[in-house]
């Protein structure tokens, strides 16, 4: 299991495919997401990102239509992502009836190896709102 | 996305890491070796995880006879929080901007249908 860094859901009123089409093409997803999305999305496929006059490389990993999408990035310019150098960003889509889909969004880091599976399990289940969330609370910064 | 400290994002991006945070937290300064009693890892996991910590300045360590004793950056971790919490913020924004652009797509086809 991955480790949660960010975690959070929508409900949208429409059909799971117009939502899987707003999520992964590139036309559209300089809607929600970035100004340029240069990117062809398939698994392995490699592509950049634009905000702005910022950028960096992406690599598409999982495509399932209509319910799953996942991508890395932030990793350095040049080098392979991997878990160790990268964000993995899921975004995964539940039809909950004819014209309403949730839609979850979780951003994670490494995985999870030096942990036994229970314990993994149990320290997962108790911060599964984030470690945004759970480092805002031991800092005590009130989150937006 | 490129002007976020990146060592500090995988400092805490780590479950073993955040609990000895979590740890330091509540018990104020306390040393190595009874965090290793408080965590499912080894001790040289933990002075492993401490040295990181301590490279991003999260927590500081001072030596007291043949302990080490660790404590909170309390300024450093309210920023490092606080990245995380606009981080978060950024994907609240947009999952609701997919909201809004596939409610309208949907309501658009809808009345495209309607009208052929």
């Amino acid at each position: 299991m991955a480790e949660l860094l960010i975690a959070d859901e929508i409900v949208v009123e429409a059909p799971i495919e117009v939502v899987w089409r707003v999520v992964t093409n590139p036309e559209l997803m300089t809607g929600w997401f970035a100004d340029v999305v240069d990117l062809v999305i398939e698994p392995g496929a490699r592509g950049r990102l634009r905000f702005g006059d910022q950028g960096g490389p992406v690599v598409v990993e999982e495509v399932e239509p209509p319910s799953r999408f996942t991508f890395r990035w932030n990793h350095p310019e040049g080098s392979e992502p991997l878990a160790g150098n990268s964000m993995l960003v899921a975004f995964t889509l539940a039809a909950e009836g004819p014209e309403r889909t949730r839609v979850r969004v979780v951003e994670s880091g490494h995985e999870l190896t030096a942990w036994p599976d229970a314990e993994k399990q149990r320290y997962a289940d108790e911060h599964r709102e984030g470690w945004a969330e759970f480092l805002a609370r031991l800092a005590g910064v009130v989150l937006p | 996305m490129t002007d976020v400290d990146e060592e500090l994002w995988s400092a805490v991006g780590d479950v073993s890491r955040l609990r000895i945070l979590d740890l330091l937290v509540e018990n104020g300064e306390v040393t190595a070796s009874w965090l290793s009693g408080q965590v499912p890892i080894s001790r040289q996991a933990v002075v492993k995880h401490l040295a990181t910590l301590e490279h991003v300045r999260l927590i500081s360590r001072r030596k007291q006879g043949r302990e080490v004793l660790c404590r909170i950056d309390d300024a450093r971790l309210e920023q490092a929080a606080q990245a995380m919490a606009a981080r978060a913020a950024g994907w609240n924004r947009r999952l609701r901007a997919i909201k809004r652009l596939a409610e309208a797509i949907h309501a658009d086809e809808q009345r495209a249908s309607e009208r052929s």
